[in-house]
């Protein structure tokens, strides 16, 4: 879509930056037993949810993913981090010359690099190319010159975070920061958890609904190259704590439901569950589950997520909580009524009603 | 509260308390990342640490610099896990010779309450929901005596701890119930670089070891639990009748 023109007829039009007052974003619930939904505030999610009931949230926090490089070759190149390799690796998705102002997909391709080619990326800053997908040359796997506080100190003076065509101006990390952001392990904002401010997690706290975190590292919602999109969500690396765990466990034995803030927490708790025999259990470790509609949740009873269009690999992720066609008329009904997407958009509860 | 094992993250960390505490606080078993400007004693610093068989790290940056907290924040957490005790030592007198307020400039004003106030609650800020999710956490401000009293030429440097002192309590009145604590230490005059600044005139010999107040604090974290949250401590005072004891 061009800058300032209207979206298509039935596409919920993208928020273009961060609101002030998260109450008064919108909230669609969505009940996939009773087939209703009903619009709301963000501000009312504390009087949906109740007492024993669990919110379980991605505490990563976004780390400035996108650098920009130069060839040894002298051409451009924008480096956006996609997620930690073994052996102190990263895999990166390249893009060739121009900048967020270009959407992702019309981005021009990048120079094709072989492995032991390296990249400036601003001071004496270097990475190396260590391996190059035989699918699509844009994702490649690297080695940085340096580790340790030297490693985080450069990508955070060289680093910004990953842009976005469709807002209006360059996003500060402070802008792609959820309220309780701990490691940085995400390559782009765990958004479903954005509007939780600390007000609305404070009177959630006091309708007895707790809060309990899993870290989780999302990784980029685009790649500008169709057949690695299609291969979206890689593989990503979680970790589940012990207290989440028994959170998890205390939320069942009083009735309470447990909604994941996000399709990153649903991939962390489901990805364990399905590596221990549909039990949740504490530990770390990298997921590959893709879930859509034939997925039977063990662990998750509920979503609390963006507005996600149909034929997006978020939008198969949400038909494990409730039938597309459901879906799709609540995604039209909140295209049809000023609801807005992408990172800084409304939310859907999809859930059950106690 | 429990030290070994926990990331730790002290400002002002290249020397005198700062830099005791971090040695401190490695020796329970702590997983330290300092921070300070200058990056060369912050180093030695670190490299002292681990030289003693401590875990620690050196993280140059400016905690006045707003575009620096979420730097410091993300990366102490990517080194030593997320940060369980946030210790806001960092702090600058301004201008020295200290001088009346009538002669500070505004602009020597502002950068002490950039660093000693703003850049603490930035920190806080960045850290302190993780905090809350995990059900844990404490925030150390490390004070002066210039909070509660008015003393001339302390303008600057006085009217940021008061301040500082006020924002713990309003923390800690804030999160209460969510598991995150806060607790404001008044060290007491110490022969440091920064007393030397502020009095030269002053005999060393009158003034405490920076490690023996580091003892002290270490010594309030680990019974913070009986510590009401916000409250305001002074470490010659603290009765010290917990044995310090070596982490096994």
């Amino acid at each position: 879509m061009a800058r300032g023109a209207p979206p298509p007829r039935g596409v919920v039009t993208p928020a273009t930056w961060p609101r002030d007052e998260p109450r008064e974003e919108r909230l669609l619930l969505l009940d996939p037993a009773a087939r209703t939904w009903t619009d709301a505030r963000f501000g009312d999610l504390p009087g949906v949810l109740g007492h024993g009931d669990l919110l379980v949230v991605n505490d990563a926090a976004t780390l400035p993913a996108s650098l920009r490089g130069r060839t040894e070759a002298g051409q451009e190149v924008e480096v956006r981090l996609a997620g930690r390799a073994a052996g102190g690796e990263w895999w990166a998705v390249l893009f060739g010359a121009g900048d967020w102002r270009t959407r992702t997909e019309d981005r021009d391709a990048p120079p094709v690099l072989r492995p032991g080619q390296r990249i400036a990326l601003g001071g004496d800053f270097l990475a190396e190319v260590r391996a190059v997908d035989p699918a699509s040359a844009r994702l490649v796997r690297l080695r940085f010159d340096r580790g340790g506080p030297a490693l985080w100190t450069a990508l955070y003076r060289h680093g910004r975070p990953i842009q976005y065509a469709h807002v209006r101006a360059p996003l500060a990390l402070w802008h792609v920061q959820t309220g309780y952001a701990a490691r940085p392990w995400a390559v782009e904002l765990p958004s479903a958890g954005r509007a939780l401010s600390a007000g609305l997690r404070r009177d959630l706290a006091d309708r007895g609904v707790r809060l309990a975190g899993v870290t989780h590292a999302a990784g980029l919602s685009a790649t500008g190259d169709p057949a690695l999109d299609a291969r979206l969500p890689l593989p990503e690396q979680f970790e589940i704590g012990a207290r989440t765990v028994s959170a998890i466990a205390a939320a069942r034995a009083q009735g309470g439901r447990v909604v994941a803030v996000g399709t990153t927490v649903v991939r962390a708790l489901e990805g364990q569950a399905a590596r221990h025999g549909g039990r949740i259990q504490a530990g770390a470790g990298v997921t590959d589950l893709v879930i859509g509609a034939g997925h039977r949740p063990r662990v998750v009873d509920g979503l609390l997520t963006g507005l996600h269009e149909p034929g997006s690999s978020h939008f198969e992720l949400l038909q494990a909580f409730a039938p597309r066609d459901l879906l799709a008329a609540a995604h039209a009904h909140a295209a049809a009524h000023g609801y807005l997407a992408h990172e800084f958009g409304d939310s859907c509860l999809i859930l059950r009603a106690s | 509260m429990n030290i070994r094992g926990t990331s730790a993250l002290v400002t002002g960390g290249s020397r005198g308390l700062g830099a005791a505490l971090g040695r401190a606080l490695a020796r329970q078993g702590a997983r330290v990342v300092l921070v300070a400007r200058e990056e060369a004693d912050l180093e030695r610093t670190a490299a002292a640490i681990r030289g003693e068989g401590g875990l620690a790290w050196a993280l140059p940056g400016d905690v006045g610099d707003k575009e620096q907290a979420q730097y410091l924040a993300g990366a102490a957490a990517a080194l030593a896990g997320p940060v369980d005790l946030l210790v806001h030592n960092a702090s600058t007198l301004g201008p020295t010779p200290l001088r009346l307020l009538l002669d500070t400039d505004c602009e020597d004003l502002e950068r002490v309450l950039a660093v000693n106030l703003v850049g603490p609650f930035r920190l806080t800020k960045v850290v302190a929901g993780a905090m809350a999710v995990r059900g844990e956490g404490l925030v150390v401000h490390v004070t002066s005596d210039a909070s509660v009293n008015a003393y001339a030429r302390w303008g600057a440097y006085g009217v940021s701890k008061a301040a500082l002192d006020h924002l713990a309590r309003i923390w800690a009145a804030e999160m209460e119930g969510t598991g995150v604590r806060f607790l404001t230490v008044d060290p007491g005059e110490m022969d440091t670089r920064m007393h030397s600044l502020a009095m030269p005139e002053a005999d060393p010999a009158s003034l405490a070891d920076p490690a023996a107040v580091a003892d002290r604090v270490v010594s309030m974290i680990l019974g913070s639990a009986e510590i009401a949250s916000a409250a305001r401590v002074e470490a010659a005072a603290w009765p010290g009748e917990r044995p310090l004891r070596a982490a096994s």
